[in-house]
């Protein structure tokens, strides 16, 4: 479907620790707003408007750049009933599309296994960061997780070339398939065929790479660097996933917020620079998500956890525009009297990015039918 | 004569300290089992480590300095258990570093743990309140009584004392206005004097001392009401034990799913939670039962190593190490690129354990680290394993080549595609001779070839 031909590519990016969405798309008109956060709140003549109900944070200045030119679909009001303030029940949530049950596979594991059944590519779904996130795992299904994409690769400081094949030879061998030794050896022996597999090629990424671009030092912004360098070297991977950390305000959050969107805004308009550079931006889009939005009312120094949230569908493909409600302000409509309520369930948006935009069935997958919003140019 | 089977003893070190070298363990066999279960249990009946003489030749502002000197401990200190309880209670407990940069404070909290680890669960819980890392770290420096901030009410009820599903969020509203009040000196600040450590402070004018009611409870309740009224819930005692069988027996899932998951052996569960209340919370009587039991014996290579686990039980085998020095950094490093950045866990959530330490990107780390910190034959872990294998006889056949590796690099039990892939490797070279100075060499090599294919291994990811 994207127009350069190739097949389409998401890029999963998570914003860890609840972002408070209030304070990311400001209701900088509505006096309710400024009646809840008293110490915490973005002055009316700093917000950056979009229209004369809301506007973007003051240090969301690339990304409201890009909400300009139409690239970026703001969801207002996503999340799911009954949400959980808890933020590991509430990723998990987000992770496995299970509101109930605690679910062992992951949304984007599953659409892996529909994008290459045969397990072709080790590297249709690459992680960058610490840990394999959840929403990448399923059982059966290979996905590459990269630390240091630099320094990827099995047994590389035994130095003597054929040495190091032989004991590569070896190592394929202790980790081929064990049946019947349980779910962990299993999983092993696949990470370790994956990993052989997979790191020499992705360790080629980085030397065919070259960009005028110069993403910040930050470890938001070199993941998404890495992200670029391998989409750029054109292995397959169709969905990318990594995450931005540091959302759980509950403190200091006037100084700290504005650091976390400057980074988060600042990344993502240099890698979508950056990929309109090397002319490979058409058949990407990104999905920014967190696991809950903030309290309506401040503590004083930050917010506590809330519910209904906001997530970002950007790319060139992308409709710009607002999409969704945003979750009514009037005390009386606050889910547990004293939060957001959501307009959107995630699992629709989920859809979208499923269906929309990868062309793959989405009901089996995010658990059911849910209302979908149209945020891609025909 | 050993009075207990090595392999018991191996597996005994491998949970309740950080493993043990060869020698080590043929001294440790010597005792009965019960007694080696005490001798981890008493602390007090071995020398401490003294931080000050790590600091004299490991010292620096960073923090994978002060983490590294923790790992020094963990590979040398003859405390082995107390070392391992405060990582347990790291793990739970977790505080970061990140927030607020002071290292002090870290150590402090660190310190406590390990003095601490094996007493009373109320103790604990208690000054783990009063710590000042934690304080800040869960924002209780900003819970007042005017404006309550509710984050260490519901960590301490979410994740450090009974999980989801066993208090209301009423519950977490009253637990913290209780902690209101408790809070920290602000230290001198940190230039240009260095760090100080912070101490705890009960304000008592920021105290909100109303009625509240906390689990079905009702009073003017404080802070240590609090703990008191968590600690005799049977979900607390469950939770504090599942945690427990977690990090000593076997793999649990991870926590958001305890309260649908049923554990993994009810049994063993109800036993420790049975010596719980008898102890009343003494977690020196829980892990004597938890040590001595039949589940405990039988959960041999089942649970996945930590990362700073797989760190310093691979140092051990190298037998590297055993000073204080500067090169110790580069081991937090290591277990930093692993997934386990010690002092400093992604979120009070801790670490996701078990399964979830490995992915293609931390296996990669893994075998690397252990491969490369056994290349080089003259450490003294490699000379012993080649010493003991020289002194086999004049040859070794490739069958006893795989086999005498794979027992004196732990015991491990190798399934069959292991042992295939090892058996390839000692008969692409036939037998070991130790006869002349060049045999001595090449087979040394192959020796230590072998050392770094055992510690690629699947079955060395499990402790």
């Amino acid at each position: 479907m994207a127009g350069n031909g190739k097949p389409p590519v998401l890029v999963v990016v998570q914003l860890s620790g609840g972002n408070d969405f209030m304070n990311t798309l400001v209701p900088y008109t509505n006096p309710v707003y400024y009646d809840s956060r008293t110490n915490v709140v973005i002055p009316q003549d700093q917000v950056l408007p979009i229209d004369n109900t809301v506007g973007f944070h003051p240090s969301c200045g690339p990304l409201k750049e890009m909400y300009d030119r139409g690239d970026v679909a703001v969801v207002q009001g996503i999340g799911y009933p009954n949400s959980s303030r808890s933020h590991f029940r509430a990723m998990d949530i987000w992770h496995t599309c299970e509101p109930v049950e605690v679910g062992a596979e992951g949304w984007l594991g599953k659409a892996i296994r529909e994008i290459d059944p045969a397990k072709e590519n080790v590297l249709t779904g690459v992680n960058f960061g610490k840990g394999l996130p959840r929403a990448m795992a399923a059982p059966g299904v290979p996905v590459s997780s990269v630390g240091d994409l630099d320094n990827y690769g099995l047994m590389t400081g035994i130095g003597e070339a054929d040495q190091r094949t032989q004991a590569l030879d070896i190592f394929k061998r202790m980790y081929s398939p064990a049946v019947g030794s349980g779910p962990v050896m299993e999983y092993l022996a696949q990470t370790g065929s994956d990993v052989l597999k997979g790191a020499d090629v992705l360790r080629q990424a980085p030397l065919k790479y070259s960009s005028d671009v110069e993403y910040a030092d930050n470890a938001f912004a070199q993941s998404l660097k890495n992200v670029a360098r391998v989409h750029l070297a054109d292995l397959g991977t169709r969905i990318f996933y990594t995450a931005q950390g540091g959302y759980d305000t509950h403190s200091n959050e006037m100084p700290d917020h504005p650091r976390l969107l400057s980074d988060l805004s600042g990344a993502v308009s240099d890698f979508f620079d950056d990929l309109r550079a090397h002319d490979s931006s058409d058949n990407v889009a990104m999905l920014v998500f967190t696991e809950f939005g903030r309290r309506m009312k401040d503590n004083g120094s930050g917010t506590d956890h809330g519910s209904g949230g906001g997530a970002f569908i950007i790319g060139d493909r992308v409709k710009g525009g607002l999409y969704a409600e945003y979750p009514s302000l009037e005390p009386r409509e606050w889910e547990n009297g004293e939060d957001l309520k959501h307009t959107i369930d995630f699992r629709g948006v989920y859809g979208v990015m499923l269906e929309q935009w990868l062309g793959i069935e989405a009901a089996p997958i995010v658990g059911g039918s849910f209302e979908q919003i149209n945020p891609f140019a025909a | 004569m050993a009075r207990t089977d090595l392999a018991l003893v191996a597996h005994l070190m491998r949970r309740a300290g950080f493993g043990a070298s060869r020698a080590e363990l043929e001294e440790l066999a010597e005792k009965d089992y019960a007694e080696l279960v005490e001798d981890l249990l008493h602390p007090e009946r071995f020398p401490e480590v003294d931080e000050n003489v790590l600091r004299r030749y490991n010292d620096g502002e960073a923090i994978d300095v002060w983490a590294s000197r923790w790992i020094f401990r963990m590979i040398n200190s003859q405390r082995q258990l107390q070392e391992k309880m405060a990582l347990f209670w790291h793990q739970v407990f977790a505080t970061a570093w990140y927030k607020g940069e002071h290292t002090l404070s870290m150590f402090q909290q660190i310190d406590m743990l390990r003095r601490l680890g094996l007493s009373n669960i109320r103790t604990i819980l208690i000054e783990l309140s009063k710590n000042p890392a934690m304080i800040f770290w869960l924002d209780n420096n900003e819970n007042h009584k005017d404006e309550p901030n509710e984050n260490y009410g519901r960590e301490l009820l979410e994740l450090f004392s009974m999980g989801v599903g066993n208090y209301t969020e009423d519950d977490v509203k009253q637990a913290a206005r209780a902690f209101t009040g408790w809070n920290f000196e602000q230290p001198i600040p940190l230039y240009p004097h260095g760090h100080y450590t912070p101490k705890f402070v009960y304000r008592e004018d920021d105290h909100d001392d109303s009625v509240k009611t906390f689990l079905g409870e009702t009073g003017r309740l404080n802070g240590e009401d609090i703990v008191d009224i968590i600690v005799k819930q049977p979900a607390a005692a469950k939770f504090v034990i599942r945690h427990l069988y977690n990090f000593f027996v076997a793999d649990e899932p991870q926590v958001p799913a305890w309260n649908t998951v049923p554990p993994r052996d009810p049994e063993a569960i109800e036993a420790l939670v049975e010596a719980y209340f008898e102890s009343g919370g003494e977690m020196r009587s829980v892990l004597r039962v938890l040590f001595n039991s039949d589940f405990f014996k039988n959960a041999r290579q089942i649970r996945v190593k930590s990362p700073v686990e797989l760190v310093a039980s691979t140092v051990k085998l190298a037998g590297t190490h055993r000073f204080p020095d500067s090169t110790l950094t580069s081991l937090a490093a290591a277990s930093a690129l692993m997934g386990q950045h010690l002092l400093n866990p992604p979120t009070v959530e801790g670490w996701h354990t078990g399964k979830e330490w490995i992915d293609g990107g931390s296996l990669n780390d893994r075998v690397n680290f252990a491969v490369d910190h056994l290349a080089d034959l003259d450490k003294p872990g490699m000379q012993a394993v080649i010493a003991r294998l020289g002194s086999n006889g004049d040859t070794v056949t490739p069958a006893e080549f795989v086999d005498r590796v794979l027992d004196l690099a732990g015991p491990i039990e190798a399934g069959d595609e292991t042992r295939d892939g090892l058996m390839e490797y000692a008969e692409s070279g036939g037998d070991l001779a130790f006869r002349t100075e060049d045999e001595r060499a090449a087979s040394s090599a192959r020796v230590g070839r072998m050392l770094q294919l055992v510690v690629a291994s699947r079955e060395y990811q499990f402790a």
